[in-house]
């Protein structure tokens, strides 16, 4: 078990990363698109006036191109588990495996059943039925957000379970512990709404097209106050849930915590870093300042972290070489007791395995007394405790600023609108253009803040991501990581064309002025 | 109730649940079969757009239900689950491959500057329907042929078996006869189900000869399909079985399937009805003009199907046997989930009536018109 290769969990990582990545391009313009459509329809129906109809029509066709691709991106993020991480999927698939498959049971189908209809149930089901189909494909894509995130939030926060030695496995103790994790409600609600808000910026983004164009007016106009209003009303919401999400990190997750705001030594009274260049040798222990230059708002981290001007938030340096004051125990104690475990629990196996249970007895109480360090006893330095804290902190603080950039750019359109003098902001428009590759950089630095941050382990504390792995050779990853990067790149460029190209034709059968 | 179910009843009720949900996928394979026959029956643009349609307002369903057999056997076989599709990588990863290329497929085949042409998309569609339920077949036959793996103190496993000094990891399974005939079988029942769905689904008065053609695949296919079915059945009777004694030491076992078909008669019953249902729907069709065959051989599929995925997991029988290392191979027993989480997805399993309602109750509502030729050139269409 100690016998790990190096380089094939890093292309298992790469590939994880890369396939997730991808995928999460789709999904969260899935999650705020189908709404968008539903509050569309629901104003069609509702005042019958055919330029809504076609308004849907043509955001549906938009939502199904991108559903397509993000259907066939998914399908292999739930094998990967059990392809590239077959060790992960044992160890804690008792726990892992039920969010997966409710999503299925209960999201998947619903996706699945009413697309058909609202693709082409038009002239076969009635209007209401027609509309219900529309809310139930919303509310079916975000069903299947909450299973997954569950899912997520258990690696970031695994509770609800306990260490079954006989088994060598994490069993589930708990179903409602594991789906009322705080840190699964906090990354769900976060994650839906900021969905929703990228949903209102690629609304955004191509009305804006649209009106610097002189094309479409009305569609565009129609839809950006729809748009505007539910992104401003979600952006709000992204920021207030992100400010949640970063108190269950520090709560859970110190050391992610750390990494995103670049603090190696622990402070009280600790302030928030608002910009900043980190220094590229800074090493965990070395006494350099890790930055280069910074802004900070004083007290913000202390209070975002505890609830608290005056709390301790830990740093790197405290959480790798312990702090007795603040009594954090350094992580060298905590692998030194793991590797204690791991042994206890061979020789528990061993002596079970020869039928010798007053030897497995002593072994096991023996286990018992470290088993919650166990996963540390992988770890072969106490620094490779620490991700790479680059990569999240630059993550962080891009999608912060993003996320504080978004409600006021609604705020203007939306204004803007109300006094119907939009087209002539002819500053605000290429804005609203980019927006929503904004939008892109921010989600996906939001997956890397989760992520990268998560690093080195794949259940947090419990599992590191080398051990999750299938013992198999890094060149079968390598050849499947090419597979699926070109097969993908293939997929999205005829993705982006088809969409490009219909955006270009416009609304079918709307006036073009 | 549900929370006084023993460990073995739940074990069992949770491979009886994922049986089904592998034995429907069976059935909706109707999908990847007319995909196969896509180039065969449809000559026109017309023909094309209307088989292309109907199968696409279904292509969904199969694939929806592939993800939830993987994420069932996940939740309560996750020892299968890790040493399946981590040990046999590369039958599964095509599989998954091949169901990747499919669902951007019909979304873009026909969309103006869609990068690959619509040719590439119709040839993924294909790829999807042939190779992928090829190696699906391929990977089932394994329940009883058995693969080549160990697993250690701590059910890591390791997979061996090298040809010219390559670990194949899985691939090796496409090279049994048996596990290849199961595959061609399910190929080919999957065209003959395609085609019932089609003649079903399709209004053809406008479409004269894709309706001979149709009727025509139907009847090949099924011919084709019939010797493997056969071999496959007459194997399986007289092969022998991996068996699993009280102790939980596994062996080979003359005859164990037919021994295991005899003990329960139940699935023997089964086999004999689906063989007979499906037969039924494949007569009707091409002697009787019918075009209600799809609800027969469908049903048949399912028993069938039922059969091929019990019949190997119970009477103590291990159903993913290991060749390598018999004692490494996995029982519903020692392969399942806690007692806990069985439980708890027991209690899920309840909503599963509900999902099977509205889906059954929207798939008649959007069929109860057939496809017409008026709805294709003037709505949405694929």
């Amino acid at each position: 078990m100690m016998d790990i290769d190096l380089s094939m969990v890093n292309w298992a990582r790469a590939q994880f990363a890369f396939t997730a990545m991808y995928h999460w391009i789709f999904v969260p313009l899935t999650l705020g698109l189908s709404f968008l459509c539903a509050f569309f329809e629901t104003i069609y129906v509702r005042t019958g006036d055919k330029e809504w109809r076609a308004i849907t029509k043509f955001w549906m066709t938009l939502f199904g191109i991108n559903f397509a691709i993000g259907v066939a991106t998914g399908i292999i993020l739930e094998f990967q588990f059990g392809t590239n991480w077959s060790n992960y999927s044992w160890i804690v698939g008792d726990i892992f495996g039920a969010p997966l498959a409710i999503e299925g049971i209960f999201a998947f189908f619903l996706e699945a059943t009413f697309f058909a209809v609202m693709f082409f149930g038009w002239n076969r089901v009635s209007k209401k039925f027609h509309l219900f189909s529309t809310w139930m494909v919303a509310i079916g894509s975000n069903l299947s957000a909450v299973w997954i995130l569950v899912a997520n939030g258990w690696m970031q926060n695994p509770v609800g379970m306990a260490f079954n030695p006989e088994t060598a496995r994490f069993e589930m103790q708990s179903f409602f512990d594991v789906v009322f994790n705080p840190v699964a409600v906090s990354k769900f609600v976060h994650t839906s709404s900021s969905g929703f808000l990228f949903g209102s910026l690629f609304v955004l983004t191509i009305s804006s097209w649209y009106l610097l164009r002189g094309k479409h007016l009305q569609m565009a106009k129609r839809s950006i106050i729809v748009a505007s209003v539910f992104g401003l009303l979600s952006s709000s919401f992204v920021a207030f849930t992100g400010d949640e999400s970063a108190y269950e990190v520090a709560q859970k997750q110190p050391m992610k915590l750390a990494a995103i705001e670049g603090l190696y030594k622990g402070e009280t009274k600790a302030g928030l870093v608002a910009a900043g260049i980190l220094r590229r040798d800074k090493q965990p222990g070395d006494g350099q300042d890790p930055f280069l230059i910074k802004i900070k708002i004083p007290f913000m981290l202390s209070l975002l972290a505890n609830r608290s001007f005056s709390s301790f938030v830990p740093g790197i340096d405290d959480l790798v070489y312990g702090n007795e004051e603040q009594n954090i125990e350094s992580t060298a104690s905590k692998i030194a007791k793991g590797k204690k475990a791991i042994n206890d629990l061979a020789l528990f196996k061993q002596a079970r395995k020869e039928n010798d249970n007053q030897k497995a007895e002593v072994f096991l109480s023996k286990f018992t007394k470290n088993q919650e360090y166990m996963g540390y006893g992988y770890l072969n330095k106490p620094e490779e405790a620490v991700p790479p804290v680059a990569i999240p902190y630059y993550a962080f603080h891009i999608m912060v600023a993003l996320g504080t950039l978004f409600p006021v750019l609604f705020a203007a359109f939306l204004f803007f609108s109300l006094k119907g003098s939009l087209t002539r902001q002819k500053w605000l428009l290429p804005i609203g253009l980019i927006s929503g590759l904004l939008g892109l950089i921010a989600q996906e630095s939001g997956w890397v803040v989760a992520e990268v941050g998560r690093q080195p382990w794949a259940i947090n504390g419990l599992l590191p991501v080398k051990v999750a792995t299938t013992n198999l050779t890094a060149t079968n990853v390598q050849i499947t990581f090419f597979m699926f990067f070109g097969l993908f790149t293939l997929l999205l460029a005829a993705e982006i064309t088809i969409m490009l190209k219909q955006i270009a034709i416009g609304p079918e059968g709307g006036p073009s002025k | 109730m549900i929370s006084n179910l023993d460990y073995t009843t739940l074990q069992q009720l949770w491979w009886i649940i994922t049986s089904i949900v592998g034995a429907l996928f069976l059935f909706l394979t109707f999908v990847q079969g007319g995909q196969t026959l896509l180039w065969q029956v449809a000559k026109t643009d017309l023909e094309k757009t209307l088989v292309v349609t109907s199968l696409g307002r279904k292509w969904e369903m199969p694939f929806t239900t592939l993800v939830l057999f993987g994420g069932a056997l996940f939740a309560a076989f996750p020892l299968f689950y890790a040493t399946s599709f981590g040990g046999a990588y590369w039958v599964w990863i095509l599989i998954l491959f091949s169901f990747i290329i499919q669902a951007v497929s019909y979304e873009y085949r026909k969309k103006p500057n869609n990068f690959l042409g619509a040719t590439v998309y119709e040839l993924f569609l294909f790829i999807n329907g042939s190779v992928g339920i090829l190696l699906i077949g391929a990977a089932v036959g394994t329940f009883y042929t058995g693969s080549n793996f160990t697993l250690d103190l701590y059910n890591k496993v390791t997979w061996d078996y090298t040809l010219l000094g390559i670990n194949l990891r899985g691939l090796e399974a496409a090279f049994s006869l048996f596990n290849l005939s199961l595959g061609i079988f399910l190929v080919f029942n999957a065209r003959v189900l395609g085609a019932l769905y089609l003649l079903n689904s399709i209004d053809l008065s406008a479409t004269p000869n894709l309706e001979s053609r149709l009727r025509k695949n139907a009847w090949n296919s099924f011919l084709i399909a019939l010797p493997f079915l056969l071999y496959v059945v007459i194997s399986i009777l007289f092969m022998k079985g991996f068996g699993v004694d009280e102790a939980g030491m596994v062996s080979l076992v003359s005859s164990k399937y037919l021994s295991n078909l005899l003990a329960m008669p139940h699935l023997l019953i089964m086999l004999l009805a689906g063989i007979v249902l499906v037969l039924y729907g494949v007569l009707a069709t091409s002697f009787k003009a019918s075009n209600k065959g799809i609800w027969f051989s469908g049903l048949g599929t399912v028993l069938v199907g039922l059969v091929v995925l019990c019949l190997p997991a119970f009477n103590g029988t291990a159903f993913y046997p290991s060749k390598l290392d018999l004692q490494s191979s996995l029982t519903i027993y020692n392969a399942s989930s806690s007692m806990y989480t069985l439980t708890t997805m027991t209690y899920v399993a309840i909503g599963i009536p509900f999902v099977l309602a509205y889906v059954v109750y929207v798939w008649k509502l959007m069929d109860s018109k057939k496809l017409t030729k008026e709805e294709v050139t003037n709505e949405e269409s694929y």
